[in-house]
């Protein structure tokens, strides 16, 4: 299966990280697939390994979800990871897509999960209508 | 799962370093590392324990042209190779678009290459895919051992072993001196690009 995303729903995607994260306080917002492929990152980080970024995010969300697992939980709503000077959270969006926000300490936790979370239901509708093989399309 | 971005017309693929523990497929991607232009090459990322087995996996990302006026980028994965480490190698080969299976050519290890390649299969018939329907590599590493005097498989004896149902090409290789390591991935790298652009239809309309 792959995901062929339109430059009309790159700017959607974008607007949407602009409008709900970035304009927030976030610094940076990463979007990846599950399997560690990077879709888009927008934000005022200058990120040179930011395909490695994707990779390890990836790979880091499907082993806390097997922690997850294995205590009878079937995903972490939360997953957070708090840094002297930057801090990053992940969420998983629709089924197969995650978004990483990297964030300073000048914006609360709080207020990155509420953005997150109207960011996710508006970015999901998105995914859901192009997911899958098809023609090529822009 | 590819993912094509036609804002910036790029295809990304995921290609997997698969075969038994101490094969060779971190080797593989150190000198892909080393060798290639740092233009082309992003950093190797290696998470692996305090001796030289991978715990995770090892990552590398590589920008290797244009097809059809769209920019390939390939992120090359390996997998642990230890029996114990199967939920990892799971979740490295989820979305997987190519693989390059590593077998050791040590004559100590032919049943261990034929468990990988079984694991293999089964892995991937888990995720729902049959291993014939994946673009697929064989790679015979550590064939410079010979010189060493060390009892090796001969070509024919990996051949029956691994490829007789297969019948992907195969490549002698050497990883440590570099021998066979572009060979595999010219040719893996080649069909998996060639499988993403069938299975998307193949049509440019932008």
């Amino acid at each position: 299966m792959s995901l062929i995303l339109t430059k009309n729903d790159i700017g959607k995607l974008e607007e949407i990280i602009s409008d709900q994260l970035l304009d927030s306080g976030a610094e940076h917002v990463v979007l990846t697939d599950l399997s560690g492929n990077l879709i888009m990152e927008r934000g005022s980080l200058q990120m040179e390994d930011i395909f490695s970024l994707a990779a390890v995010s990836a790979a880091n969300f499907a082993a806390t979800a097997e922690i997850a697992r294995l205590i009878g939980e079937d995903d972490f709503a939360l997953l957070y990871h708090k840094g002297g000077r930057r801090n990053v959270h992940f969420s998983r969006l629709a089924k197969d897509y995650l978004i990483i926000t990297l964030f300073n300490d000048n914006v609360s936790l709080g207020l990155i999960r509420l953005k997150i979370g109207s960011a996710i239901h508006a970015m999901s509708a998105i995914f859901e209508q192009h997911k899958g093989a098809g023609p090529w399309r822009s | 799962m590819a993912f094509i971005d036609l804002s910036k017309n790029e295809i990304q693929a995921k290609i997997v370093y698969y075969g038994p523990g101490r094969g060779g497929k971190t080797t593989n991607l150190l000198y892909v590392h080393e060798s290639m232009s740092k233009q082309v090459c992003g950093k190797m990322v290696t998470i692996d324990t305090k001796g030289d087995r991978t715990l995770f996996f090892d990552f590398l990302p590589l920008n290797i042209g244009k097809v059809m006026n769209m920019t390939i980028r390939i992120q090359l994965y390996t997998v642990p190779g230890q029996v114990m480490y199967n939920a990892t190698r799971k979740l490295v080969l989820r979305g997987v678009d190519g693989i390059v299976f590593v077998a050791d050519s040590l004559k100590v290890q032919k049943n261990k290459n034929i468990e990988s390649l079984q694991n293999l299969a089964e892995n991937l018939n888990d995720e729902g895919l049959a291993i014939s329907q994946v673009p697929l590599v064989l790679q015979y590493n550590k064939r410079d051992l010979m010189e060493s005097n060390i009892p090796l498989l001969p070509v024919a004896e990996l051949e029956a072993d691994l490829n007789e149902g297969l019948k992907v090409p195969a490549f002698e290789a050497s990883a440590t001196i570099g021998d066979g390591v572009y060979e595999t991935l010219r040719e893996i790298s080649k069909r998996t690009v060639k499988n993403v652009i069938r299975k998307v239809g193949g049509q440019i309309t932008c």
